[in-house]
């Protein structure tokens, strides 16, 4: 009887708004393959998660509205335009891949395109071509391919500031605090 | 002077066959590079310059090449191929590899960073990467290079990271490492067919930085 109460009780307080009260989603407890977190609003509101197990293969195409981590294998394309694609350490992807942003702590192969930015952290793998505005690596990271941070604006001031100046190209032989490298 | 010129001969290093060019199990080097700024000068001409990028990939030295000059930036990651040949022992099969391995057209780099690839290779393979080297740049592209002065046993690889326009910051490889050959002048000269050698520095811990353009 306890148990039964529970179950019925809406997992978030009623809010002022004129909706009932979501009942709560009752995920099965093996349902890793497509678990959602968390709950979902029928408002439409909140931001929600979805995994994708380790013992899932899912070979096609994959779109979504929703932030993604996958843990299986991913052979295809997959398509996440506004949304965080995540691949896990025990995710294996090889697809196409097309987000807002990319976190990689898995292996992929296959070109990587975000509008955000693209981060591969320690003991992530890429084999394929990454196209991002921002684009991290850490160390221990494995990537080959091509990196291309396509930038919107101010190009030319920036390029301006990067390159050597002629003052910066003639200053001293001597470099502060660089004990082994300073030129003869 | 006439030590450092007498170093240039192949003598070997102290007796502990450590590199003393090149940092050991604990610390980074960190040192003022003559080479680099006219390299990023010759970048810096181009629009959007193509860099072919042989070392391993390295955070810093993405977001500088990336974000700062807007480069599209290829990492071939040649220091993991040669750790994994010697570890294979198929070292004699790296021409072979460096012939297939390249995707890029003829003509199709603005800049190629070779840091200190060809310390590690023998002769073929040394001639058969600066072929595809040569064979890559664009005319007015430009290859930074770093030699040693004298030969190595048992040498430690070295990742090579931007601190900014004229510093690098010499990281140990976790490699295997392997033997460090010195290449003399003249046959970087006859390996590089077709390029220029427009700037050559020696630094003081002994390492030749060598900047060769694309007529």
């Amino acid at each position: 009887m306890w148990k039964r109460d529970e179950a019925v009780k809406p997992t978030t307080p009623a809010g002022p708004g004129p909706m009932p009260p979501a009942p709560a989603v009752g995920a099965p407890p093996a349902a890793e393959a497509a678990r959602t977190t968390p709950s979902d609003s029928p408002r439409g509101m909140e931001k929600t998660t979805v995994n994708i197990g380790k013992s899932v293969v899912i070979k096609g195409e994959l779109n979504g509205s929703e932030d993604l981590t996958i843990e299986g294998q991913v052979e295809g394309k997959i398509e996440l335009r506004q949304n965080v694609l995540t691949i896990g350490p025990n995710g294996r992807i090889k697809a196409q891949v097309f987000a807002k942003s990319v976190i990689i702590l898995g292996e992929v192969t296959g070109n990587v395109t975000a509008t955000e930015k693209v981060d591969i952290r320690d003991n992530g793998s890429v084999d394929g071509d990454i196209a991002a505005p921002r684009v991290a690596i850490a160390e221990g990271a494995h990537f080959r391919g091509s990196i291309d941070m396509q930038r919107t604006g101010g190009k030319a001031e920036t390029k301006a500031d990067a390159k050597p100046t002629a003052a910066s190209q003639s200053r001293p032989e001597q470099h502060a605090g660089t004990p082994a490298g300073a030129a003869r | 002077m006439l030590t450092d010129l007498l170093k240039w001969g192949g003598k070997r290093p102290g007796a502990s066959g450590a590199d003393p060019s090149r940092p050991g199990n604990g610390e980074d080097m960190v040192v003022a590079s003559k080479a680099l700024p006219k390299f990023l000068n010759a970048l810096g001409q181009q629009s959007s310059p193509v860099l072919i990028d042989f070392g391993p990939v390295i955070g810093s030295n993405v977001e500088f090449f990336g974000e700062r000059l807007g480069c599209k930036l290829f990492i071939e990651d040649l220091i993991g191929e040669v750790d994994r040949h010697t570890r294979a022992a198929t070292l004699p099969d790296l021409p072979s590899t460096f012939e297939k391995r390249f995707r890029h057209g003829d003509a199709s780099a603005d800049g190629v960073l070779c840091w200190d690839i060809f310390d590690f290779l023998d002769k073929n393979a040394g001639q058969a990467l600066a072929r595809q080297v040569v064979r890559m740049l664009r005319p007015g592209g430009a290859v930074m290079s770093f030699f040693c002065t004298s030969g190595v046993e048992g040498a430690t690889f070295t990742k090579y990271e931007i601190v900014d326009d004229v510093t690098l910051r010499y990281r140990r490889h976790s490699g295997v490492g392997g033997h460090r050959r010195a290449v003399q002048n003249r046959d970087i000269i006859r390996m590089f067919e077709g390029l220029i050698v427009s700037d050559q520095f020696l630094l003081k811990n002994n390492t030749r930085e060598i900047l060769l353009r694309a007529r």
